[in-house]
């Protein structure tokens, strides 16, 4: 065991820990939202939009999020005509195509977890809302949604963990979050294990903090009995 | 079109073999994960505190640390390890270990983690009273295990283990790093060579998404199978 290396190493891996919480916060601030959008459109009657929001969820859940990020990376950057318009200037940086592709990834799994979550709610309350003569917009905004969010907490505190997980792929694209520094000194030092240990500790304490928090969150807005 | 085309002009053979690869490397990453969690499922349904813990603490590390890194654990600690056993029964040369088995072993281990609480979950669900039969018939336990628990436990783990099939799946894009000639890392070279990385990485999803389609109609056909009666 050398102990240096492990002492040495940990602010290097700590800076490095920024990185990784500023993707996954972003990826799931804009993923709750796209999320919430597909698990609408997933409840709507019209075949089409619901088969078009099931098909995204179906691609972005079925192949490894490794092939989405090396398609919005690699791959977009060869379309001539992307280059001339202004999301270029997004496309072009690896930081906003991890984003974007996290974004997508995560969203695929939000909307399944708030769908399931919406299709749980009892017809009952809705229909209590109705007979108190709530207009539609207010029964979906003020009762279906703080009970969709309460339901499906558990679900999305996993795949927060998930997400966390997730963001150690930014590292095949160039940028440097904790699993790539943490490569970038097992590869320079060949002390694999002392490096996983410090490294892998930093990611179990995010993870426990994130369990907790949720645990707290579930308590909280627990039904009251 | 002829960019998939079979033998030395096109792609295609190369990616077929390459998707063979993966669903090589998957099952034996599978297998790898239920030899694990045959281990340490019965720890952590164990009485004794300590064994509780050895059992909490590898669901709970692997579950909590990227796959990535703990593939990078093994890619650059792997034949250090082995080398330092072998050093130990006296053998100095250097060994390389097959990126095949590395990448097995490694995915391996976090399907593992997945297994085993799933076992668990499972095992824990079955009513306390079938084991109770069980011992009063007066069925030994090998008898009690495979042929009371293990029947009831696989019809309510069949659904979770296809979620774990599916990751186990997906993770093995991940190997690519190591340099293991997959799906991913040939779609990879194939991208390299031609300059069209946005068409392979989409054959890529294509297959993976073909991969996933045609596991659960199969896990489907299992899971019938095994609800036979409820």
């Amino acid at each position: 065991m050398d102990f240096d290396l492990m002492i040495t190493s940990f602010p290097k891996l700590l800076g490095a820990t920024v990185v990784t919480l500023k993707l996954l916060s972003a990826s799931l601030f804009f993923g709750l939202f796209l999320g919430l959008f597909f698990a609408i459109l997933r409840l709507n009657k019209n075949i089409f939009i619901n088969k078009f929001a099931y098909g995204y969820s179906y691609i972005f859940r079925g192949t490894p999020l490794l092939v989405q990020i090396f398609i919005i990376y690699f791959g977009l950057g060869q379309i001539e005509y992307l280059r001339t318009t202004f999301l270029w200037v997004i496309l072009k940086e690896p930081y906003w195509c991890a984003i974007i592709a996290f974004t997508l990834n995560t969203g695929a799994y939000t909307s399944e977890i708030l769908r399931s979550a919406f299709q749980t709610i009892k017809p009952g309350i809705i229909e209590a809302g109705k007979s108190l003569g709530i207009s539609n917009k207010i029964i979906f905004y003020k009762i279906q949604i703080p009970i969709a969010i309460r339901q499906s907490l558990p679900a999305y505190g996993n795949e927060i963990i998930l997400m966390m997980k997730g963001t150690s792929l930014a590292s095949t694209v160039t940028l440097m979050d904790l699993t790539g520094v943490a490569k970038y000194i097992i590869s320079t030092t060949f002390k694999p294990i002392e490096v996983f240990i410090v490294a892998g500790g930093i990611y179990l304490f995010m993870t426990f903090i994130i369990h907790n928090v949720i645990k707290y969150l579930e308590k909280k807005y627990s039904f009251q009995q | 079109m002829e960019l998939l085309a079979f033998g030395k002009t096109g792609w295609g053979d190369e990616l077929f073999y390459a998707t063979l690869m993966t669903i090589a490397v998957s099952i034996t990453a599978m297998l790898v994960g239920f030899f694990f969690a045959l281990i340490f499922t019965p720890l952590k349904l164990s009485k004794y505190k300590t064994l509780n813990l050895v059992g909490n603490f590898y669901t709970t590390v692997i579950r909590g640390v990227p796959e990535l890194l703990v593939i990078y654990l093994f890619f650059f600690g792997g034949s250090g390890a082995i080398m330092y056993v072998a050093s130990i029964f006296g053998y100095y040369e250097y060994i390389e270990i097959n990126a095949f088995i590395t990448g097995s072993m490694a995915i391996g281990i976090i399907s593992g983690a997945y297994s085993t609480e799933v076992f668990r979950g499972a095992i824990q669900s079955i009513d306390k009273g079938q084991f109770e039969a069980a011992k009063v018939l007066g069925i030994n336990k090998f008898g009690q295990f495979y042929k009371i628990i293990l029947p009831q436990m696989l019809r309510l783990a069949i659904p979770n283990l296809s979620n774990v099939w599916q990751i186990t799946l997906k993770d093995t894009s991940l190997i690519s790093v190591t340099g293991l000639v997959e799906i991913m890392r040939q779609s990879y070279i194939a991208a390299g060579s031609t300059r069209d990385p946005l068409f392979f990485y989409s054959f890529a999803a294509v297959l993976y998404l073909l991969l996933t389609y045609i596991s659960m109609r199969l896990i489907n056909k299992l899971e019938i199978k095994y609800s036979r009666g409820y």
